[in-house]
């Protein structure tokens, strides 16, 4: 396969799941925010700004916006076309990347995912509103849900949907260390009165990871801060746990490579071979005594060393030496950029509420 | 009242009525189920048609708008219909014409007998801008130039057909000639079976067989053919991506190409994968910048090397854009004569020179009167309609003519055939129409029945181009006559 195709196909995955879990982080606030007694805009703002910073550029909203209100965050996520993350910006990245590798994902995709596009260049802040934000947010879930079980349901299970199953598994993982991130400091920063001991908050995260049924399940508890978080970071089976979408991220590696278990014949297998591992040996106390903000960092840290070396083994081909200055050089000094900038934030240590950005494709 | 009742075909040929406002025998059938047809019946089939050109995103790029918006080229529900001995005489003709173009490059290309004998004019050939000396001498596979040819046909006054252009470089728009198809089956069914209408959805298949026939010696079996195209913002995007996909082939960017040892490699996931034919929907210009264009990123360095050394295959050839030069146009009849020794079964408009000092002061004392075209503009550029212009535009076209003469002809301004098309609030009306049939060369020369019909939605305008405004229809050639 085409090392270009195989980088769109990647990046469609990514940019559909970053919408879903983007439309998901949003919800579960909003939802929170109905079982809270009315907020004043300083409150509010604390709610908000731990979600403003891992979803997006903190300092482009505070640029736009005079106030954080809820509306204001659900503008500025959904809708503004100067957020490079906002769900309209991830669907239609989605879109035109599906766009570039159109003969290769079946009919049936291309059509949904440009569906989706069409059907989202028509919505308003207006039209989101009168609908009703969580009506809106399902949409934009079920659209993903389509787009990746009609994925299932139509191509071949060969290397080009592995690729597919390795930007849709990075990126989710990634998400979910972010909402737990975000959602841990808002937990610090709001006054107890407020939480109702957690519960409220700790069962809107698992709605907001589809898991709160499946928690119910598994524990057959009452819903326990520690038991979320070991559910949503370690458990094996279930789809949106860190650990779960880590093996299958591992899984589909090995599947491209055709490398045996435990083994590794590129540097991406062998991170995420060493992830996988960390996380199958970890229990609730590892997570304790780290902390769960420095943890989740350093699993985001981790997440992006996987991506970049996918980047290096399979998307990016070095120019070949009696070749003239071309797209791909250039390409390898923006990338280079990235790789400094990450390796700068990792470090140094962070500083309060700061979050690692979310990872961009490395385009001319 | 019935859906064509108050349609007036008015002084022009009109494709569906005769002169005496009968139904010509061909559009029988359609005739009459259009009447049959509610005007409700009717908006609601067009309204889900353009519906799903819109979801598949079968659309073009508006490159004159900032945005780069996506339009649906569109789409007029009444087709066009060619009953077969009509078609059997257009094909006849195009064939000879594809052979005789063909026989005139190989030459170029090679000895230039029709030019020392002066045939034609060495000048007038030579100084066509498409003209690519760095090609002469290198030899193509299997002698074909041409491998896919778009010629645009029109039909005067008493309906005969001529060929208007021979686009022998990258004619598009084959992919709406085959969803139009698609389109129109969803439609109305039932049609089909009764009108009796030849397949075209064959032409993919038979463009692949072309692709594979000209691989160069010792290529893999089969051997790997792709299709080149400059990107996902070129306003042809969607055919290059929809014919790709029709073949089962890979698409390819300038980028993912890279040229070692004289030989064209695709970058994969596993590596380099040797490239043996290249379908490129790219002009020579863009193809290599160590060759034309230095400022190209769209084309491959390296690749002009690679195909002179015969280790790849493009289609079409380099320096087919000579044929396209509408100065050379003009002596495709003496080609035919010269090559083929036989009389031109297909007309040519007559064109007059603006580079010969006679035809010259006819032009530009007739401006009024004539169609001035630009030697190598395409899509309805760089052209002056006579009898709808200013005196002010012909003015301006007069300066332009005598200052650079070598890149202007005229030709008289042709009454084109019109045809039904649904004008919106203003029901149906008579519109101008062309034909482009696509001719494949490959081991024999095939055209797919009919071809793409554009039609010029906007009241009282010839120029069918999409980029002005134009539509298009679905073609059908019956089985019979009628």
């Amino acid at each position: 396969m085409l090392s270009r195709v195989a980088d769109s196909l990647y990046w469609m995955s990514r940019y559909v799941e970053r919408a879903e879990n983007i439309a998901r982080i949003l919800d579960v606030n909003l939802q929170l925010m109905l079982d809270l007694p009315k907020l004043g805009a300083e409150q509010e703002k604390k709610i908000w700004s731990p979600v403003l910073r891992s979803t997006g550029e903190y300092e482009d909203f505070d640029k736009l916006y005079k106030s954080t209100s809820s509306e204001n965050v659900i503008d500025f996520l959904t809708l503004n076309s100067k957020n490079s993350n906002s769900i309209v910006n991830c669907i239609t990245s989605a879109r035109e990347n599906a766009r570039h590798v159109r003969e290769q994902i079946s009919l049936e995709m291309w059509e949904e995912i440009n569906r989706t596009y069409l059907w989202m260049k028509g919505q308003t802040l207006k039209k989101i509103q009168k609908v009703g934000p969580y009506e809106f947010f399902n949409e934009v879930k079920n659209a993903s849900h389509l787009f990746q079980g009609i994925t299932d349901g139509t191509m071949t299970h060969g290397e080009d949907w592995d690729f597919i199953q390795v930007g849709k598994y990075l990126e989710r993982g990634d998400m979910v260390t972010r909402i737990l991130d975000a959602n841990d400091e808002i937990f610090i920063n709001a006054p107890d009165s407020l939480m109702n001991g957690g519960t409220l908050q700790w069962s809107a995260i698992l709605r907001s990871c589809s898991s709160h049924d499946a928690y119910r399940k598994f524990y057959v508890a009452q819903v326990e801060p520690d038991k979320v978080v070991e559910f949503l970071i370690l458990n094996e089976f279930f789809p949106r746990s860190i650990r779960f979408c880590a093996g299958a991220l591992d899984e589909a590696l090995r599947r491209i490579s055709g490398c045996q278990e435990e083994r590794f014949t590129n540097q991406a297998e062998k991170l995420s071979g060493r992830l996988v591992a960390e996380l199958n040996y970890s229990a609730l106390e590892d997570i304790k005594t780290v902390g769960m903000h420095k943890y989740m960092d350093d699993l985001q840290i981790k997440l992006n060393a996987i991506g970049e070396a996918i980047f290096q083994t399979y998307l990016f081909s070095p120019p070949l030496p009696e070749h003239e200055p071309e797209p791909a050089e250039v390409k390898a000094e923006s990338r280079q950029e990235q790789k400094q900038e990450t390796k700068s934030e990792g470090a140094h240590p962070r500083k309060s509420g700061q979050t690692q950005r979310l990872p961009k494709p490395a385009k001319v | 009242m019935a859906l064509l009742d108050q349609y007036e075909p008015g002084d022009f040929f009109d494709e569906m009525f005769s002169k005496e406002g009968e139904v010509r025998p061909h559009y029988a059938a359609l005739f009459e189920r259009f009447q049959r047809l509610e005007q409700e019946e009717f908006d609601q089939r067009r309204t889900a048609v353009d519906a799903a050109f819109l979801r598949q995103g079968i659309t073009f790029t508006v490159y004159s708008d900032e945005q780069g918006t996506e339009r649906i080229f569109p789409f007029d529900l009444v087709p066009r219909i060619i009953p077969n001995s009509e078609w059997t005489l257009i094909e006849k003709g195009l064939i000879q014409r594809m052979q005789a173009l063909n026989l005139f490059l190989k030459d170029l290309y090679t000895d230039q007998r029709i030019l020392k004998e002066k045939v034609i004019p060495a000048e007038d050939v030579l100084s066509a801008k498409h003209y690519r000396p760095e090609m002469v001498g290198v030899p193509v596979p299997k002698d074909i130039y041409i491998h896919i040819c778009g010629s645009d046909m029109v039909r005067d006054r008493d309906g005969t057909y001529f060929v208007l252009e021979d686009n022998g470089r990258c004619p598009s728009g084959v992919s709406y000639l085959l969803e139009n198809r698609v389109a129109m089956k969803r439609a109305f069914p039932q049609l089909f079976g009764s009108a009796g209408v030849r397949p075209v959805d064959h032409y993919t298949q038979d463009l692949l067989t072309v692709l594979q026939y000209i691989a160069p010696h010792g290529a893999s079996k089969p051997p790997t053919v792709v299709l080149l195209t400059p990107g996902i913002y070129n306003s042809a995007y969607f055919e290059h991506s929809f014919l790709a996909r029709q073949m089962g082939i890979q698409i390819v960017e300038g980028r993912d190409l890279v040229v070692q040892d004289k030989k064209v490699y695709m970058r994969t996931t596993k590596g380099l994968v040797q490239v043996d034919t290249i379908y490129r929907r790219l002009d020579d210009d863009f193809l290599d910048p160590r060759v034309f264009r230095k400022d190209s990123v769209l084309g491959v360095p390296g690749l002009v090397s690679a195909y002179r050394a015969g280790n790849v295959s493009l289609a079409n050839a380099i320096g087919t854009g000579v044929a396209d030069d509408k100065v050379v146009y003009k002596y495709v009849p003496d080609m035919i004569k010269y090559y083929l020794g036989e009389e031109p079964i297909l007309a040519n408009v007559p064109t007059y020179l603006a580079s010969d000092e006679k035809e010259r002061e006819y032009i530009v004392t007739h401006l009024d009167k004539l169609v001035v075209k630009s030697a190598n503009e395409s899509g309805g550029y760089g052209m002056l309609v006579g009898p709808a212009s200013t005196p002010k535009q012909r003015e301006e076209f007069k300066e332009l003519i005598l200052k650079n003469p070598r890149n202007f002809i005229a030709q008289p301004t042709l009454s084109l055939s019109r045809h039904p098309s649904y004008c919106n609030e203003a029901g149906f009306e008579g519109r101008h129409v062309d034909l482009r049939p696509y001719i494949l060369c490959g081991e024999k020369i095939t055209i797919v029945p009919g071809g793409l019909t554009r039609v010029a939605l906007r009241k009282g305008s010839l120029v069918v181009n999409s980029s002005q405004g134009g539509g298009s229809k679905d073609t059908w050639v019956l089985y019979g006559d009628s």
